[in-house]
């Protein structure tokens, strides 16, 4: 770059051409770096021009979100006063309004756990794991009562975000030790365990989750005795659960097979038995591979959990089908749809970020 | 040598008698019968895929023997999985690609074995860990990650890792064969040290200025079977076979 010498052993460390770092740069390299390129940026900005204002005014600068009436809406904005005069509806279902705190203090708790859980750094954290096990049990006891003087509230009560939690949080929490279950089962010497845990996952994987479903709510009470109740909630709670386990032992079973075979041999060589060994050396290695999996399992179960609709329970979309067909608040489909659409796109892409959190804290530079 | 070898203690350390190995229809190891006795060095060399890795994973039954008898400080083995892990929990092995646990600190891998396996209070697993690193040169690494390291500092800690289990006998797998070769001192530095204190050793390597300087006995393979084995004197100077011969100056020939 210059005519500058310098003796063997003082060069010095040089900054990068200017002309190779910075924004102008940048844009150059990504967005201008071909006639074509340009092109395709030059359409891509007139496209947004002729989008973005138009859904801002919609959905900021004419849109009402306070009001009482289809009538307070003003025309040509998004009416989201409908999504307030419902929200009750949305977040609680036809939970009994008396009994919300409930929820509340349900969710509350779910914060709590989810972070000792998922925030290594969380003041306390032994402790709080402790409670994070027992928790599924106090929530379940908090949302549905029956026992130590809470009033019992049905299930067919349930519905809204409440419903979608409950779904997805009971389907992520337990079909994970399941899929890790079944994914060292199909592993296994042992040709019973092997070819059971085979079969139950080619099954799940080759059947539609609403047919499950379908059968959760109808088939199930031929197979039971007569005259046992067996509450529905509950039956699509474990169909959710084995549906989504059969896809996460799969995603594990990549993940087991991607390490090298002498991790296993370097764990047996020092002692440990097969248990510790993949306790300690085997699960935490597969599992960190198969993150991006497993919270792509975790997203698909959380979103099909719309599913329930065709049996009869109510979550977000469902809520929102019943109000777009409410006769005091016709055509309101965009706004309600929009509502739940966020609301998906909210937790799943929390649950990606988070995802991509955790392996970048796990990753210790081993990568080749 | 062979004097003093016969003047020491004869005790048994390892047996094996008249042992075979199939991989499938593939016959890998052909009645194999070799004793070691305690505080003996073993080199095994030959050919690749002449069945010395084979023979020496056997020995802690990274590989199941179809035939014959190994006996390994008086423990037989067999399918019984008590039997096995005691003699792993005596036998340490270092591997040609370290197996070092990529998600555990330097520390944790060479504290993880005897905390789960011998019980080792955290603490003192600790100080032997520290002591048996420092042994390897490379305390200062002990918070490290694996793969933080270079392939003879990993190879190092794969040598501690194994000492913390204060194993009776050493296996050593092709130890140096994926080392740079500037690394690839400091390791059999280690290794001789670690002979000099007197610990039972087998290693496959063809490092033969190590077997000169160490071992009591050089183990020739080839195609399965134990071709020769001799003093390291009469094995370099005065091969009998002619297969010996040939592999000698295929490896000391340039």
């Amino acid at each position: 770059m210059t005519e500058q010498t310098y003796a063997p052993g003082t060069y010095p460390d040089l900054p990068p051409p200017s002309e190779t770092v910075g924004p102008v740069h940048w844009l150059k390299a990504n967005l201008f770096s071909s006639p074509v390129n340009s092109i395709v940026t030059l359409v891509a900005i007139y496209l947004l021009y002729l989008a973005l204002p138009s859904a801002f005014n919609w959905l900021l600068i004419d849109a009402t979100y306070v009001g009482e009436t289809r009538k307070d809406c003003a025309p040509g904005g998004a009416c989201m006063a409908f999504i307030g005069e419902r929200f009750n509806l949305f977040v609680y279902g036809f939970y009994p309004a008396e009994l919300r705190w409930r929820v509340n203090l349900a969710a509350i708790l779910l914060v709590v756990a989810g972070a000792a859980v998922l925030w290594d750094k969380m003041p306390a954290r032994k402790h709080m794991m402790k409670f994070a096990m027992i928790y599924p049990l106090i929530g379940a006891w908090l949302l549905s009562g029956g026992l130590f003087g809470l009033e019992y509230v049905g299930t067919h009560l349930f519905g809204g975000l409440m419903l979608t939690l409950t779904i997805g949080v009971t389907g992520i929490v337990f079909s994970l030790p399941l899929g890790i279950l079944l994914a060292l089962g199909r592993q296994s010497k042992l040709p019973i365990i092997k070819y059971f845990c085979i079969g139950f996952i080619e099954f799940i994987r080759g059947v539609p989750l609403i047919t499950l479903l379908f059968v959760a709510s109808t088939m199930l009470s031929y197979f039971l005795p007569p005259g046992t109740t067996f509450d529905l909630l509950l039956r699509v709670l474990i169909m959710v659960t084995l549906f989504a386990s059969a896809y996460m032992a799969e995603v594990i079973r990549g993940g087991l097979q991607a390490l090298p075979k002498g991790q296993l041999e370097a764990a047996n060589s020092l002692g440990l038995n097969y248990s510790q060994a993949m306790r300690l050396i085997i699960l935490p290695q597969a599992l960190k591979i198969s993150i991006p999996g497993i919270v792509n399992t975790f997203i698909g179960l959380y979103k099909d959990s719309t599913l329930v609709i065709v049996i009869g329970l109510l979550d977000p979309l469902g809520i929102g089908r019943a109000s777009v067909a409410d006769s005091a608040w016709l055509g309101l489909s965009t706004e309600v749809y929009l509502f739940v659409a966020v609301f998906f796109f909210i937790s799943c892409f929390g649950m990606a970020r988070y995802s991509l959190y955790l392996e970048n804290k796990l990753n210790t530079g081993h990568k080749r | 040598m062979s004097e003093a070898q016969s003047n020491s203690t004869t005790e048994k350390c390892i047996e094996i008698r008249n042992m075979n190995k199939w991989y499938g229809d593939f016959h890998v190891l052909k009645n194999i019968n070799l004793e070691v006795c305690k505080g003996e060095k073993i080199v095994i060399c030959g050919p690749s895929g002449s069945g010395k890795s084979t023979m020496i994973r056997c020995i802690n039954r990274l590989e199941e023997h179809q035939q014959g008898d190994i006996i390994v400080d008086g423990t037989e083995l067999t399918n019984d999985l008590k039997n096995i892990d005691a003699v792993r929990r005596e036998v340490g092995m270092v591997f040609q690609h370290f197996n070092l646990f990529p998600h555990l600190t330097v520390l944790e891998n060479c504290t993880l074995a005897p905390i789960w396996v011998r019980k080792t209070p955290k603490a003192e697993a600790e100080a032997t860990a520290m002591e048996f690193l420092e042994r390897v040169k490379i305390p200062e690494q002990a918070n490290k990650y694996p793969g933080q390291l270079s392939g003879g500092q990993q190879q190092r800690v794969a040598i501690a890792r194994s000492l913390c289990m204060r194993p009776n006998i050493m296996l050593f797998d092709e130890p140096t064969s994926a080392l740079d070769p500037e690394m690839i001192k400091e390791v059999l530095d280690t290794m001789v040290s670690l002979a000099e204190e007197g610990i039972t050793m087998l290693c496959v390597t063809h490092e033969m200025g190590f077997a000169k300087k160490v071992a009591d006995r050089v183990i020739f393979m080839d195609q399965g079977e134990i071709i020769e084995s001799n003093n390291p004197h009469d094995f370099f100077d005065n091969p009998q076979h002619d297969r010996t011969k040939l592999f000698l100056s295929q490896i000391l020939g340039h």
